[in-house]
């Protein structure tokens, strides 16, 4: 079967506006996540990574009419572009698109929202940034919760294997919106501090936005330094619960056993994980048990939330292409938020960061509806520390 | 090896009928959606309580996911059989209830029960749930119908051994508009699966 590759990637996030940056300002230790009191987004309270409307314009006006576009297509088109640029690939019948996001548009079913609302139909969103470019193929737009992101990487493997495409750009983006807020908000989900995966006094998670993009290749030729190759990818659904994890961690524990089966390797050879960690008690709870259930308690393993909060539909993208950076650079990222383990398994969180030699790594998320996604990534190139 | 796969059965809900088949086996003269698909439910005898808590769009793949699996002789204990739908609406008409409950700030009451189903492939979980599917599940948004992309998809789950067999097709509600066409693919079975006859089942009624 033809390998494929994470190549090209991008981040817009507030802690930057390309992948290096955001990197960087990670291994500081910067958190994009404030404490925001806007009655607008949530009667209370609340803490988020949110990113300026104005400056996401200032640099849309460069390219475009940023008027004519939503803040998320603004957003995506943006991200993107730092990823099609660079690889310098003729958008033909070969290229395919992969639009990851789990609410879209959604801000314009608001009263005062100036676009029409049938811009909240997430084909519409797939075919602004589709004809933004000028894609030859209609746009493939994943809605699967908070999975997406990650199971995008997956479609794309597999479109790629089937021999359909050559090349799969995917762009992945959600908004923190009253809608959201208000939602995580009905569920008792949300923490008005920042929040502290796995942490023993962690109470809920915080939302975020980002846009993320990457290019999936089936070529060896030109990859940048981070690129890893995808070695195992499977989804597997919890049967359980539509709301709620599984608490024996069943998808998850399957999922990243299939990934490991695929990718013909034991959980031994996994030096890093990159996990959900959305920092509510069950969510935690259930990972750490899935962890343990597959003998992966002495793997390193963080959660990003804690520097982005949860970006939804991009949380998986954007985690996968910081965990190809960490590997590059062959450091084990400080799992933010994190101070005294509070799950019932051992699981060995990333305190501190860590200089490791890393050759390969497991990406995993899970979200609403029971979904499970697992991604094993390998290095693309052998730089000592 | 390329392996050949089958359309095993395939179902249909919409004009206020439900059909395995291509043939009828319920029909009802109510034109509004919440009761015809009540009404669907009584009749096929599918007693699962939870179904009354499921959104428009959930109760609509659930039973025209179950008018097929039940069929199936499926194991007690878990199946590997693979959910990939798609839809143009995702879950826009339970966003847009969400939102209505959210507009005013004198009536503010935004509501877990109903936020949960403002996620297209929440009617996945409910169909792995009822049918022991731990399983792949993927939710496409597309502007029509596209055989092309769910053959491809499928026939990769297939090929690679990730799924035994898959469920697919289309499940749309929006303002009271509704459509499911859901198949089965698997080694055996009578119709080829192969997008021109995926698009033949689909306009088949």
């Amino acid at each position: 079967m033809a390998k494929t590759y994470l190549s090209y990637n991008n981040i817009h996030s507030n802690l930057g506006f390309n992948s290096e940056t955001v990197v960087e300002n990670i291994s500081k230790g910067l958190s994009g996540l404030d404490r925001y009191e806007d009655a607008s987004l949530l009667p209370g309270p609340f803490c988020a990574s949110l990113i300026s409307s104005e400056k996401i314009e200032d640099e849309f006006n460069k390219i475009g009419d940023a008027s004519k576009f939503t803040k998320l297509e603004q957003m995506m088109i943006l991200s993107l572009k730092k990823v099609v640029d660079p690889s310098n690939i003729p958008l033909n019948e070969k290229v395919g698109l992969i639009i990851s996001t789990t609410k879209g548009n959604i801000d314009v079913l608001e009263k005062e929202s100036e676009f029409p609302k049938n811009r909240a139909y997430l084909s519409e969103l797939g075919k602004i940034i589709q004809n933004f470019f000028g894609f030859k193929n209609e746009s493939i737009v994943l809605s699967n919760a908070c999975v997406s992101g990650v199971m995008a990487i997956s479609v794309a493997k597999r479109f790629i294997s089937e021999g359909k495409y050559d090349n799969v750009f995917i762009a992945s983006g959600d908004l923190v919106t009253k809608f959201i807020l208000s939602g995580f908000n009905s569920f008792q989900a949300l923490s008005a501090e920042p929040c502290k995966p796995y942490d023993k006094y962690r109470v809920g998670i915080n939302l975020g936005e980002v846009s993320a993009s990457v290019l999936v290749t089936s070529s060896k030729e030109g990859l940048p330094a981070e690129a890893v190759e995808i070695l195992g990818d499977a989804s597997r659904n919890d049967a359980n619960h539509i709301s709620g994890p599984s608490r024996t961690g069943e998808g998850l524990f399957r999922s990243v056993k299939a990934a490991l089966n695929e990718a013909n390797i034991t959980s031994a050879e996994i030096d890093y994980i990159s996990a959900h960690g959305t920092a509510t008690p069950f969510n935690d709870e259930m990972e750490a048990i899935a962890f343990s259930r597959l003998g992966m308690e002495l793997v390193p393993l963080n959660s990003l939330k804690g520097f982005f909060g949860h970006t939804l539909g991009a949380s998986g993208l954007l985690e996968t292409i910081v965990g190809m950076h960490s590997m590059e650079k062959n450091i084990l990222f400080s799992s933010k938020g994190f101070t005294e383990l509070g799950v019932s398994k051992h699981i060995n969180i990333i305190k501190g960061n860590t200089p490791k030699m890393l050759k390969v790594f497991l990406k995993t998320a899970s979200g609403f509806g029971g979904c499970n996604t697992a991604v094993i990534f390998k290095k693309t190139t052998t730089n000592q520390p | 090896m390329t392996k050949t796969f089958h359309i095993k059965s395939y179902s249909h809900i919409k004009n206020q009928t439900v059909s395995v088949n291509g043939q009828a086996i319920f029909r009802d003269e109510n034109e509004d959606f919440p009761l015809f698909i009540k009404n669907a439910y009584k009749f096929l005898k599918t007693d699962y309580p939870k179904f009354f808590k499921m959104d428009n769009l959930s109760k609509l793949a659930f039973l025209a996911a179950d008018v097929l699996l039940k069929n199936e002789n499926l194991n007690e204990e878990e199946n590997n059989i693979a959910l990939i739908f798609s839809n143009k609406a995702s879950s826009l008409d339970t966003d847009r209830k969400h939102q209505a409950a959210i507009e005013n700030e004198a009536e503010y009451f935004p509501s877990p029960a109903v936020f949960v189903y403002t996620l297209p492939n929440i009617c996945l979980g409910e169909i792995s749930i009822k049918h022991r599917l731990y399983s792949e599940n993927s939710f496409f948004i597309f502007d029509r119908f596209n055989a092309e992309h769910l053959q491809l998809y499928t026939n990769s789950l297939l090929q690679s051994g990730k799924a035994e067999k898959v469920l697919c097709g289309w499940v749309d509600f929006d303002d009271n508009s509704y459509e499911a066409f859901l198949y089965l693919v698997e080694n055996v079975g009578k119709i080829e699966h192969n997008t021109e006859e995926i698009t033949r089942l689909y306009n088949i009624l």
